[in-house]
């Protein structure tokens, strides 16, 4: 049973990391890493409890530690990969402009920004998904909201290219 | 800024986060205070656009392999590729060289059943063809194409409800695959074939890998329930199909 809720979750896991991690495949594989770890470690999970925060931490210490594993931790232009398939009325560059814009932010901010925006996480279900106080939270969605909106506003109609530079 | 609303109650107001009497202060700090009013309409754009641009991911189809991650138990690779191996070695080309040994059809009988089990039980979102919502008609069609007249059996009192079934191809004709759940989603199949020879058998034991299948012919028909049990667990469930089958 456990399992069939855990199952419930991979599409939202999958949303989460594709817009954390750009690429499609690296987004998967991500998620894939997350439900093997999640799987092997369902025994510890209280029954009761939240189980979107509980995944979603498991994937966000997944993704931290491979981040420090690649060590350069910066996404390249070629991370920020295709796109998905554009949903009506949002035009690719527009996509194209969002992702990289999310890619140049702190990966961290970008962390709060999405489970916020993108999941509607509540700033504490975040804080426990994250594992950092609310405070902590409320500060990276507030620099990063600001850091997007300076990028976007920047690049609107530039080359994107230009803007992915840390 | 208002000394009453702060910057994180600027967040709050776009997330939905504040109360009614909350969000009406911010509205009026918001009237008053264009420059707060634009970055909270550009973070509100923010949201709109990145809901548009990721929420088509909830709708893509789940890649297979992350199927195979969720699914109960790694998929026995080596079971089906061993199936496979001696499908080819005994001439599944070739045909005829099966011709059998009184024996031998039923040993492949549960070979086959638990190789079927272990396709499909894993499966999340198809593992049957027909939903058990439509039994009269699951049930009369598959009966048609085994060309026998089948039951699905009712297995409520052993804790297994029907979820289903689905049509797959056999060493000589059509077979049937019924599959029930457990409520912790522990799921069984019930493999039904035309037997070649016409001789009812006692139940055998078979343990394919972490499947275990018991198996039996009765009059035309060749039964195998598999599941990944316990051989005296499954034992209980195939009396009790054994006898719904021969009231």
């Amino acid at each position: 049973m456990d399992r069939e809720a855990v199952a419930s979750h991979i599409p939202r896991l999958r949303r989460y990391a594709r817009a954390l991690v750009g690429d499609r495949h690296r987004a998967d594989d991500l998620v894939q890493d997350t439900l093997e770890r999640a799987l092997t470690k369902l025994h510890l999970w209280r029954p009761g409890s939240d189980m979107r925060a509980w995944l979603f931490a498991i994937m966000h210490n997944l993704y931290v530690n491979q981040a420090r594993a690649r060590r350069s931790g910066i996404a390249s232009l070629e991370d920020i990969a295709e796109p998905p398939a554009p949903g009506g009325a949002v035009d690719r560059l527009e996509i194209r402009d969002l992702q990289a814009a999310l890619a140049a932010i702190p990966a961290e901010q970008r962390a709060v920004v999405l489970l916020v925006g993108l999941e509607e996480m509540s700033y504490a279900e975040a804080a426990r998904a994250l594992g950092v106080p609310i405070g902590t939270v409320m500060s990276r969605l507030a620099r990063g909201r600001e850091r997007l909106r300076q990028l976007l506003a920047s690049g609107a109609g530039a080359a994107p290219s230009l803007k992915v530079v840390k | 800024m208002s000394a009453k609303v702060s910057e994180t109650d600027l967040h709050a107001y776009v997330d939905g986060a504040l109360d009614e009497a909350h969000r009406r202060e911010v509205e009026a700090h918001l009237a008053a205070s264009p420059e707060d009013a634009e970055r909270v309409r550009a973070w509100q754009e923010q949201l709109a656009q990145m809901r548009a641009s990721f929420n088509p991911v909830l709708d893509e189809p789940l890649p297979d392999r992350l199927h195979a991650a969720i699914s109960r138990r790694r998929f026995p690779y080596a079971l089906a590729a061993s199936f496979l191996v001696a499908g080819i070695a005994v001439g599944w080309l070739g045909k005829g060289v099966l011709a059998p040994e009184a024996r031998a059809p039923a040993a492949s009988l549960s070979k086959r059943a638990a190789v079927a089990h272990a396709v499909y039980a894993p499966e999340v979102r198809h593992p049957v063809e027909v939903g058990a919502g439509e039994q009269d008609h699951l049930v009369k069609w598959l009966s048609k194409r085994l060309g026998e007249e089948l039951k699905a059996p009712v297995l409520s009192r052993e804790g297994f409800e029907l979820v289903g079934g689905r049509l797959l191809p056999g060493e000589t004709g059509p077979v049937a695959q019924f599959m029930y759940q457990d409520a912790r989603g522990q799921r069984l199949t019930l493999y039904v074939s035309r037997a070649n020879a016409n001789r009812d058998t006692a139940f055998r034991f078979s343990q394919e890998e972490r499947v275990s299948v018991f198996y039996w012919v009765d009059g035309r028909l060749g039964y195998a329930l598999s599941a990944e049990l316990p051989r005296e667990e499954l034992l209980a469930v195939a009396t009790a199909v054994y006898r719904q089958l021969n009231p």
